[in-house]
């Protein structure tokens, strides 16, 4: 794999992440205390910087095929998981994540739940949910930086890739101070669930003592592999819903 | 007190790695030691992951697309 396609893979695992992370901290800020929400946004990004500068030699330790097998088992369920998923919503069987209705739903409760102060945040609800979910989105992002970067001997690049992602969808949710509706999520979704679940069965499937054929070239046939199965599969349950209505 | 956070710690992390469907995990985890098996003992059966990954990805949605129809 080269350095573009890891670059890629993580930028828009990042994203997708970010862009849910996003929604929750502008409804919070929007809705209670912009400061607090900042600072638990901030310590979850600090506590997440901890945790990968901890992770990241950790996983470099570990010799390539016991790494391979373990990383590429992991990152073929998470693969699998985004990718039925993504298939659900595609194939009408689960609604499209809906940016705008998520925004809706957390501004309420914020607005309902009540007052709290502690030393240092002005607002102790607004302060951990902000906390909460940047840390959960963000968890996942970590483990599939490091795990692609370990993979390919290149953390800082997949680092790099990750921080940007970030900027980025923080940057542009701050500039509109709305929920990002228009990121094509869903489709995102997809396009990662297929990546992971290709790289996940090429590492996986190499530390167990596999030799691919062709080496290399068998990561776009497998990519290939899970698109299309993953598009047959959307236009089957399309076609299904039809039918049934 | 304890236990009720070591119960949500467990349930996190259970969630976190097998998410919706445990049946796609364990399926990855029997698809990878048949490959480790087969690959020392016979050949490079390079082609069991895909094909086990695909089965279960077709398999867990189509579960799904039947349990949200029947709710």
């Amino acid at each position: 794999m080269n350095g573009s396609a890891l670059f890629v893979t993580v930028f828009l695992a990042c994203a997708v992440e970010a862009v849910e992370a996003t929604t929750v901290v502008l409804a919070i800020g929007t809705a209670r205390h912009w400061r607090s929400a900042l600072i638990g946004t901030a310590a979850a990004l600090g506590l997440l910087a901890l945790i990968t500068a901890a992770l990241g030699p950790a996983i470099t330790v570990l010799p390539l095929n016991v790494l391979r097998l373990v990383v590429g088992g992991i990152l073929l369920i998470f693969g699998l998981q985004w990718l039925r998923k993504a298939v659900l919503r595609a194939g009408g069987v689960k609604a499209l994540h809906d940016e705008d209705a998520i925004f809706r739903e957390q501004l309420a409760a914020a607005q309902a739940a009540a007052d709290g102060r502690r030393t240092l945040v002005g607002d102790w609800y607004g302060f951990t949910v902000s906390f909460k979910s940047v840390l959960l989105e963000g968890l996942e992002v970590v483990f599939i930086a490091l795990t692609f970067g370990a993979n390919q001997h290149d953390i800082p690049l997949a680092s790099l890739a990750a921080v940007i992602a970030v900027c980025v969808v923080a940057a542009v949710g701050v500039a509109i101070r709305a929920p990002l509706s228009r990121v094509p999520e869903n489709s995102m979704k997809f396009v990662v669930g297929v990546l992971l679940c290709a790289f996940g069965t090429f590492w996986g499937a190499e530390g167990t003592g596999v030799e691919w054929p062709g080496s290399d070239a068998a990561l776009p046939v497998l990519i290939g592999l899970y698109a299309g199965v993953g598009l047959l599969l959307a236009l089957a349950l399309r076609a299904r819903n039809k039918v049934s209505t | 007190m304890i236990a009720a956070r070591l119960k949500g710690l467990v349930t996190f992390w259970y969630r976190f790695f097998v998410g919706d469907d445990w049946i796609v995990a364990a399926g990855v985890v029997v698809a990878l030691g048949l490959t480790y098996v087969s690959t020392k003992l016979i050949a490079h059966t390079f082609w069991i992951v895909p094909a086990v990954a695909l089965i279960l990805l077709a398999a867990s949605v189509f579960r799904a697309a039947g349990t949200r129809k029947a709710d």
